[in-house]
């Protein structure tokens, strides 16, 4: 079963961070929506995409021993929710640094990875992770 | 409006049960609950079925199709459909049933619901129930439920100066009432150093800290006809059944170390029973992580939750008795299955049928079944006149 164009519709958002603004009320999202919570109807047509710097600091994180199937070969790993510079979380994995050196505050940036594979020879399917910086 | 009252319930065993398969174990906790019932098929006029991902875990969807076929009341005519809230499936099935009933557009309806965990490898089976995050914007990086679980925990602990046996010590209390109940998954008791010191699954959290992957069904009959109701033999009132919910995703919620969807749905069963906190007198809540249980016992009862864990309150013989049957952490968590055991267990206890574990003089009893960490949350709170 291909994923393809399940992958690539978000790919703009997982490489360069993109959310969107609601201009009604001026609040950032991220993940992107097409209705903003707040405001619903009226952010109708008034959402409009924004990049991210990237920045920010771990709000919370876990090191996962018990992982999915696809990830398997890296655990443990570590899975954090991220406090943006701009103000959405975001879920990510922090990669490249010891799970000790991680603590809630920590400053990170994000980074372009490989996240996962689709089968042997299917696809790459790339996306953001975080490093200490 | 007219009342709705659960008169027959049914239920398989909890656990590994590589012997049954999904529609096996279906009609044998259907077939239970009728003969408690003391009804038979021609008296259904509906059948709800609460599954929440066998599409995932045994290649099959249609399920309630299949339940009613195979518990040989297909040639009835039946309506029959499935109900799908994450684990919080059987709650969900509950509420669309009762509210068929109350309406009045059916009679007597079965409720039932069934999850065959077991046969997949337990990393499909992380990836299956992690179907109930957002697959796009959690599970794509490598995101597990319990990995939600532990972000909720590690949280908490820097906001609110939780300590973990604060919440460590939920799965020793279930596992002590699930050693006193015939149908658990795990009978063996607990300590609190076994939960932190267990193998990790998500640090803080060990495998002590999550419910297991079971095999199992349960059913329930509930019904508004008067001449059923008055020849049951211990009809229990749904008293309330209440539905909420809040962002699919931890993180687009304003805080993430708090359920608001059941502080909603808790305070609105609690209006529409016209009871407070003070009528209840047993809890089941959605144990799937320790953490959660907290969660959800402050979303009840506030920062007394935690006094309450201090001064033991949570054991069946003392004055907040939860989750008695054993919880989903170990009477088992068959995912669809688990909201409608939570009824069952209600049931028992406020017939006075539950033996060693019961809770002396119950009256009234609250259940909560939780789809997610708190995304989908359903309230039901059944009783005694």
């Amino acid at each position: 079963m291909s994923e393809v164009p399940r992958f690539w519709r978000e790919s703009k958002h997982r490489y360069r961070l993109v959310g969107t603004r609601c201009e009604n009320c001026g609040n950032l999202y991220f993940p992107p929506r097409d209705i903003c919570p707040t405001c619903r109807r009226e952010s109708i047509n008034k959402m409009k995409e924004e990049e991210l710097s990237g920045e920010g600091e771990v709000y919370s994180y876990t090191v996962v021993h018990d992982g999915l199937e696809q990830f398997k070969m890296q655990v443990p790993y570590i899975i954090a929710i991220i406090k943006t510079k701009e103000g959405p979380l975001i879920t990510g994995q922090i990669v490249d640094c010891n799970p000790e050196n991680v603590k809630i505050g920590s400053q990170v940036k994000s980074t372009l990875r490989k996240v996962r594979t689709e089968g042997k020879s299917g696809i790459i399917q790339y996306g953001y992770k975080f490093i200490l910086k | 409006m007219r009342d709705v009252y659960i008169i027959g319930v049914g239920s398989t065993r909890y656990g590994e049960l590589w012997d049954m398969s999904l529609r096996e174990l279906a009609s044998e906790a259907g077939l239970k609950a009728l003969m408690d019932a003391g009804i038979k098929a021609e008296e259904i006029d509906a059948l709800y079925g609460a599954n929440t991902s066998a599409g995932q875990f045994i290649d099959q969807e249609h399920i309630a199709a299949l339940i009613s076929d195979y518990s040989g009341i297909s040639e009835l005519g039946i309506p029959a459909v499935r109900i799908e809230a994450g684990a919080a499936s059987g709650g969900a099935a509950l509420n669309q049933a009762y509210l068929a009933v109350k309406s009045g557009q059916y009679d007597t309806v079965v409720v039932g619901g069934v999850e065959k965990m077991t046969d997949v490898p337990s990393e499909v089976a992380n990836e299956i129930i992690g179907g109930s995050l957002d697959a796009e914007w959690e599970t794509f990086f490598g995101v597990t439920e319990a990995s939600i679980a532990a972000m909720i925990a590690k949280r908490h602990e820097y906001d609110e100066r939780v300590k973990r046996e604060h919440y460590a010590v939920f799965p020793v209390i279930s596992h002590k009432h699930a050693s006193m109940n015939p149908s658990s998954h795990f009978k063996n008791v607990i300590k609190l150093e076994d939960v932190i010191n267990a193998s990790p699954v998500a640090e803080p959290l060990t495998v002590y800290d999550t419910a297991p992957l079971s095999d199992g069904a349960s059913a329930i009959v509930i019904t508004a006809d008067k001449k059923k109701i008055k020849e049951s033999e211990n009809p229990i009132k749904v008293k309330a059944s209440t539905m909420a919910n809040d962002f699919l995703s931890l993180h687009d919620r304003k805080k993430i170390d708090s359920f608001k969807a059941v502080n909603k749905s808790v305070k609105e069963s609690l209006k529409q029973s016209g009871l407070n906190l003070s009528n209840i007198d047993g809890y089941e809540i959605h144990d799937s992580y320790s953490i959660g249980s907290l969660i959800q016992m402050e979303e009840i009862f506030g920062k007394e939750a935690i006094k309450m864990v201090e001064n033991d309150e949570y054991y069946f013989n003392s004055s907040h008795p939860l989750n008695v049957s054993g919880g989903l952490k170990a009477h088992g968590n068959p995912l669809g299955a688990v909201g409608l055991y939570q009824a069952i267990e209600a049931t028992i206890q406020l017939r006075g049928k539950a033996g060693e574990r019961q809770i002396k003089g119950s009256k009234n009893m609250l259940i909560h079944n939780m789809g997610g960490l708190g995304t989908t949350s359903v309230t039901t709170i059944l009783g005694v006149e």
